[in-house]
């Protein structure tokens, strides 16, 4: 059993990343970070550099939690990668970061939580910048 | 005080409010296309030229000076900020540029690439507005074998000068001269290379093979290579340098320029030599050379001034001789041929309202784009931004729209796919696109007057030495190709002198290919620079 965290290098990302890591201590699973991009930009601010990747790395590491971090860039959205590593490693927790939007906002741009919300098969918990512990 | 009087009339023309307003137009169109890596402004006046039909030649191009102008500062954005040059021209500005901005000088190197280009272009373009009318002068006393002589160095020296590989480089340019041989012969009218298909009989037109080559080549090859791994723009506020750096950068724009607007003229020029020349010069005569390859400002203001003076050397020989040595250019003297305009020394004295207020509108280009980049900036690294299936679905509709609106015939997109297919597999085995584009565009110019000069000594080949220019430029030529083979066995003989002479001879060809290369994009862009130069 695993918990897969979708990870981006936002105030969003960070909260979520460190509410999973809070559940993975509690349960003692494995931790599978996920930061992918669809590759059909130059430039991606959503998709990790090396060093942010490192930090991360090495925070886990010096925590103690045994973690696997992806980055997969196959042209497939953010939420098709999280919910297909959750397929595949049996996830127990989904742990993702909502950004603050209204109603109409959410309405037009559509959302990747939104999709992971709909379309997984085990819980799935939101978190929100500034509000997690 | 002629050419004076005649430049202010230029100005009158440039500076009416539709004609700003193109201008304007052109250097925003410019700018966001040279940021882009794999777009380049000879593309996007291919695919402009269609659309421009409707337009008074001189709107038109006024905003192709501007796309000119503009792709040559958009490329040097990229390269700072990305360590991927948006241009081949670029590629030398990458080296210190990216390593200024990710020690936090972002701004102060686009500050010293903006303000650098502005007053490289500024003299190159007084220069060029000087120069032109006197190679003007000298160029209508020439003949039929001087031209000949010119326009057959001018290809094969960008040929053999350009790129890593000169057998690649003259496969391009045999593929090129063979499509611009297609149609009738304009002599006896018999047909050539038309495969019995009525509708080759006119040729392939100039648009089509310049948008399938550049557009839907370029397109295809982006669409194999799609998913790469993204990386990040280097944060940048507003450009701005301090004192120590108006100190540091005021002599490099200038040796910048000395360098670029001379390898701009000549017909072996584009972008790429002088701007290494310049990167090597600025190391070497530094006051702070532990700084180099760690982000020295010399670095990024020598070579993007000389990026910029080469692009307004340029137009010398495309305004004065209606000899294109670049990309751009190439596409720019098709315009003028499109629009019905004869390009050659009779420019000046034919269309002179016209040539004066393009001269004038490189100057309003060069200050309209220092206004708009300096505050801009941060919004072009944005564009990298966008996902490219959207960028390139956008190129292939103008692409597929401008080739069929030209001939309004069906066929013409059948000859945009298949060449469009061409474009692709020469960025796939590495050719150089630059020498296929002149090829098309200066073979049958180069074949009427080779027809000219032997009906005039009666089909006797001796009658193409029958100028002196003419035999001084085989001369020239004789030099230039048989330099590599001379510097062989000269490395052959002195085996001890290898160390010493290989870098210093060779250096200016091999060492921004290799700065390319070691970018993410791989080696092609490297060999594709003809699209980029321009």
């Amino acid at each position: 059993m695993t918990i897969v965290v979708g990870y981006v290098p936002t105030p969003e990302g960070e909260a979520a990343l460190t509410q999973a890591v809070a559940e993975a201590r509690k349960s003692n699973t494995t931790l599978l970070v996920i930061n992918s991009s669809k590759g059909d930009a130059l430039v991606d601010n959503r998709y990790a550099q090396e060093p942010e990747i490192q930090s991360i790395e090495d925070r886990l590491a010096t925590q103690g939690i045994d973690h696997v971090i992806k980055q997969p860039v196959r042209g497939h959205d953010a939420a098709a990668e999280v919910l297909d590593a959750a397929e595949e490693h049996n996830a127990e927790l989904i742990v993702i970061g909502l950004r603050r939007r209204t109603p109409v906002g959410k309405l037009i741009m559509g959302s990747t939580s939104q999709r992971i919300l709909l379309e997984a098969d085990c819980p799935v918990l939101a978190v929100k910048a500034g509000t997690a512990g | 005080m002629d050419v004076f009087s005649s430049l202010m009339d230029g100005f009158a023309t440039a500076l009416t409010p539709m004609n700003l307003l193109y201008a304007v137009i052109g250097v925003i169109l410019g700018s966001a296309v040279g940021v882009l890596p794999g777009l380049g402004p000879a593309m996007t006046i291919a695919l402009l030229l269609p659309v421009t039909y409707v337009l008074e030649p001189t709107s038109a191009f006024i905003m192709f000076a501007g796309i000119y102008y503009g792709g040559m500062y958009g490329g040097s954005t990229t390269s700072i900020l990305l360590n991927t040059p948006g241009e081949s021209s670029s590629v030398v500005t990458a080296i210190e540029g990216n390593k200024m901005a990710k020690a936090g000088r972002a701004a102060q190197a686009l500050a010293t690439a903006a303000i650098g280009s502005f007053v490289a272009g500024t003299i190159g373009t007084a220069l060029l507005a000087v120069f032109a009318p006197i190679v003007v002068e000298f160029a209508v006393s020439l003949g039929s074998p001087s031209y000949f002589a010119i326009m057959v160095l001018a290809l094969l020296a960008v040929t053999a000068v350009l790129g890593s590989s000169r057998l690649r480089g003259f496969a391009s340019l045999g593929l090129g001269l063979a499509i611009g041989l297609v149609g009738m012969d304009s002599v006896t009218g018999q047909r050539r290379l038309t495969f019995g298909q009525p509708l080759l009989a006119d040729g392939l037109d100039i648009v089509v093979v310049a948008v399938a080559i550049f557009a839907v080549g370029e397109a295809l090859w982006v669409a194999a290579h799609m998913r790469r791994t993204p990386l990040h723009v280097i944060p940048v506020g507003r450009p701005w340098m301090g004192k120590q750096d108006w100190k540091r950068s005021w002599k490099p724009w200038l040796r910048g320029t000395a360098f670029g607007f001379p390898f701009g003229a000549l017909p072996a020029g584009g972008a790429e030599i002088p701007t290494f020349l310049s990167y090597v010069t600025e190391k070497r005569l530094s006051k702070h050379p532990e700084e180099f390859g760690k982000g020295a400002i010399e670095g990024v203001a020598g070579p993007e001034a000389a990026n910029n003076a080469a692009a307004a050397g340029t137009m010398t020989p495309l305004l004065a001789l209606g000899l294109p040595t670049n990309a751009t250019a190439a596409v720019m003297l098709a315009a003028f041929v499109q629009f019905g305009i004869q390009p050659g020394p009779l420019l000046f004295a034919n269309e002179g309202p016209l040539v004066w207020a393009l001269i004038a509108s490189l100057f309003i280009g060069n200050f309209l784009l220092l206004l708009i980049n300096l505050p801009l900036a941060p919004m072009w690294a944005k564009i990298l931004q966008l996902p490219r299936p959207y960028l390139y679905a956008g190129i292939l509709f103008f692409a597929t729209l401008g080739a069929y609106s030209v001939n309004l015939q069906a066929f013409d997109l059948i000859l945009l796919l298949v060449l469009g297919a061409l474009g692709f597999m020469m960025r796939r085995f590495g050719l150089p696109v630059l020498p296929l584009i002149l090829g098309v565009i200066l073979g049958p110019r180069i074949e009427g007057q080779l027809r000219k000069s032997l009906q005039l000594s009666a089909g006797d080949p001796a009658g193409l030495l029958s100028e002196p220019i003419a035999v001084g430029i085989y001369v020239i030529l004789a030099i230039i190709l048989a330099f590599p083979l001379l510097l062989k066995l000269w490395r052959r003989n002195r085996p001890a002198a290898l160390q010493a002479g290989v870098p210093a001879t060779r250096s200016g060809e091999s060492e921004p290919t290799d700065a390319s290369g070691s970018t993410s994009h791989g080696s092609h862009r490297a060999t594709t620079g003809g699209d980029g130069d321009g």
